[in-house]
């Protein structure tokens, strides 16, 4: 998320319905969203802005097989081909047996890949800088950031248009 | 336009506004620790250190220091094993499963009924690495080569299923709850005044901003770790169920034991998030968070597992003699009328007819009520955990060796250890991290809050979008 620079333009509401519907507004209006900053997951934001749906279930799909995968393959090839042992009468590789392990460790993969997917996604890791266009986003506030390279109307339209909508404050930052 | 409605019970009282439910969370995270907090943490560390003066005795002499004979082999280790495992169920079960079915009275109580559910869960470890005796060989239950110094593990036992369930079930819990505290976190990061403590949190919440993008992706992998918790829960006490129900002991040998013991482990596990809940609430002053509406909605949960529980019993009591088996009917006779009758009583008692009070509404929302069910429960439930356990073993096949079990100060030195270590690590939490999962509950304020805030209900709302559509 450190890559982005430029000059942004900040609306701060302090309503997550406000904004969602300032955002709908202002994307009529032909205005491109950079990103909304919010305290708490405001349903149907990604969808105004025009973000892409999240790919993260695919890899945790992916995680899952390997996990199942490598749980077979652990199972079968240590009791069945490298040391084969009958124990209680039954054929070394007795698959049944082997279910709670596959379940696991399928489900191990999933959670533990799927957990890197979101943290490596979201860009965050123990030493990342969190990009903030107001500290109070993480508190009681929504940030709307407008990237102004990125759009063709005059930065006094747009801050009128976001004053309408319902922002508290608008502000000019520089990244 | 989003309204409370008049059918439902609200879930936050005192009309809190976004800022005040981060001001109330965090206000025990920013201040001093109280001196309460202070004997309460002190308390628990010697509490702690005897018992882990205990462990090393047990360890140094070996396991010759318990009451164990050649008879009863497994008696308090196993027991409080599986009593912690049970307690860890209800963390997961709150996040998970509450999760799937949309309940919104999960949000103010997972974070520390997540916290308690890892914690509970190392504390059960810690009885499987004692009662190995030889803890410096703990790795042998893992599949590692034969050059290790043993075979392969045996993937038919329940015994290595469960090594691979609960380690699943440790890590998977503390990602849940981990990615659960990073916005939190970031919370407090951006409000911390000084600079050590800005940088302990900024770097525990790696640069988590809210954006948009990052909470949808936030709320998918809630869902989908929510969809793998469910099974993996209810795997859990299933998987450590067959660590009796595939041997042939009388008593153990029965088919009912999973969803048996998965229904105990969620009784009691939610018992312990009362007993922790009812006290964090008045010392944090969280009352409009953890309303007598949760204390509710969780005590009925209680009933139903305890129902659940009660008839299990009365279920392995009839099959006992439906059988027809010999030692089987013996096994339950001895239970209810032999030596141990006193506890087969306790659990009856404390189990199966105390959560059936709390049918009366006005006992199920009295908080004093309610904690001291709670506590009842966990004594019945660790005495269900000792009469399966210690009953079923002590009067074998063979009359000649028939023997009583009794624990020595080493039992309840190590036993005491686990109370020791389980309230250091939740007092640590509670001061430390953000009890209440106040992302959360900010997200439910407007549906469920019992009157909207001024600043969002208001006229200064409405004003402005009456403004915007001008």
């Amino acid at each position: 998320m450190s890559d982005i620079s430029g000059k942004f333009l900040v609306g701060i509401f302090d309503d997550d319905d406000v904004i969602l519907s300032a955002v709908k507004k202002v994307k009529q209006a032909g205005v491109k969203v950079h990103e909304v900053y919010s305290p708490f997951a405001i349903h149907g934001m990604d969808d105004a802005i025009g973000h892409p749906r999240t790919k993260i279930g695919i890899a945790a799909f992916i995680f899952g097989t390997i996990g199942c995968l490598c749980a077979l393959t652990l199972t079968i090839w240590t009791m069945g081909i490298d040391w084969p042992m009958v124990i209680g009468g039954k054929d070394p590789i007795s698959i049944p047996n082997f279910i709670p392990i596959t379940f696991e460790l399928t489900v191990l993969f999933t959670a533990f890949g799927m957990t890197l997917g979101f943290f490596v996604t979201n860009g965050l890791g123990p030493s990342v800088k969190p990009l903030l266009f107001d500290p109070r986003c993480t508190d009681n506030k929504f940030v709307m950031a407008i990237d102004l390279a990125k759009n063709k109307l005059a930065e006094s339209d747009i801050i009128t248009m976001l004053k309408n909508a319902g922002a508290e404050e608008v502000s000019v930052k520089s990244i | 336009m989003h309204v409370t409605s008049s059918v439902r019970t609200p879930l936050v009282l005192g009309g809190k506004t976004y800022a005040d439910v981060t001001e109330d969370v965090i206000r025990h995270v920013e201040g001093k620790p109280t001196k309460e907090w202070k004997i309460a943490l002190g308390l628990s560390m010697v509490v702690l250190a005897f018992g882990t003066a205990s462990v090393f005795w047990t360890w140094w002499e070996g396991l010759g220091v318990w009451g164990l004979n050649k008879t009863v082999g497994w008696a308090w280790d196993i027991t409080n094993f599986v009593w912690w495992v049970g307690i860890g169920h209800a963390g997961t079960l709150i996040s998970a499963v509450l999760l799937l079915f949309r309940q919104k009275w999960r949000t103010s109580i997972n974070r520390a009924a997540e916290a308690m559910t890892i914690f509970a869960v190392l504390c059960a470890a810690s009885f499987i690495v004692m009662h190995m005796g030889r803890p410096w060989m703990a790795y042998w239950a893992l599949p590692l080569p034969n050059t290790f110094g043993s075979l392969w593990v045996n993937f038919n036992s329940p015994l290595v299923w469960d090594v691979f369930a609960i380690s699943t079930y440790f890590s998977v819990s503390c990602l849940f709850w981990y990615v659960g505290l990073v916005p939190d976190l970031a919370s407090i990061r951006d409000r911390a005044k000084n600079k050590v403590s800005k940088y302990i949190y900024g770097t525990l919440a790696m640069g988590w901003n809210g954006g948009a993008k990052s909470w949808s992706r936030y709320e998918y992998i809630s869902l989908i770790l929510a969809g793998l918790s469910t099974p993996l829960v209810l795997s859990v006490h299933t998987i450590v169920s067959m660590d009796f129900a595939t041997s042939v002991i009388p008593g153990w040998h029965t088919t009912i034991f999973p969803p048996y013991f998965v229904a105990g482990a969620i009784f009691s596990g939610f018992a312990m998030v009362q007993t922790l809940m009812l006290v964090t609430r008045v010392v944090y002053k969280l009352e409009d968070y953890i309303t007598i509406e949760h204390i509710d909605s969780m005590n009925k949960i209680i009933t139903l597992t305890g129902s659940i529980v009660g008839v299990a019993y009365l279920t392995e009591f009839f099959i006992a003699w439906y059988s027809g088996v010999e030692y089987e009917r013996y096994a339950f006779v001895n239970r209810a009328f032999g030596p141990y009758w006193w506890a087969y009583w306790a659990m009856m008692t404390c189990n199966v007819i105390s959560p059936q009070l709390f049918w009366f509404k006005s006992l199920r929302r009295s908080v004093s009520f309610t904690f001291l069910i709670s506590i009842v429960v966990n004594i019945g439930m660790w005495f269900e955990r000792f009469v399966i356990i210690v009953t079923s073993l002590h009067r074998d096949y063979l009359p000649s060796s028939w023997a009583m079990f009794s624990p020595t100060i080493f039992d309840i030195g190590d036993y005491v250890f686990s109370f020791g270590f389980f309230f250091t690590c939740f007092f640590l939490f509670s001061k430390f991290l953000p009890v209440v999962n106040m992302a959360e509950v900010k997200a439910i304020i407007k549906t469920a809050s019992e009157k909207l805030p001024k600043n969002v209900s208001g006229v200064s709302k409405d004003e402005r979008l009456a403004e915007a559509s001008k």
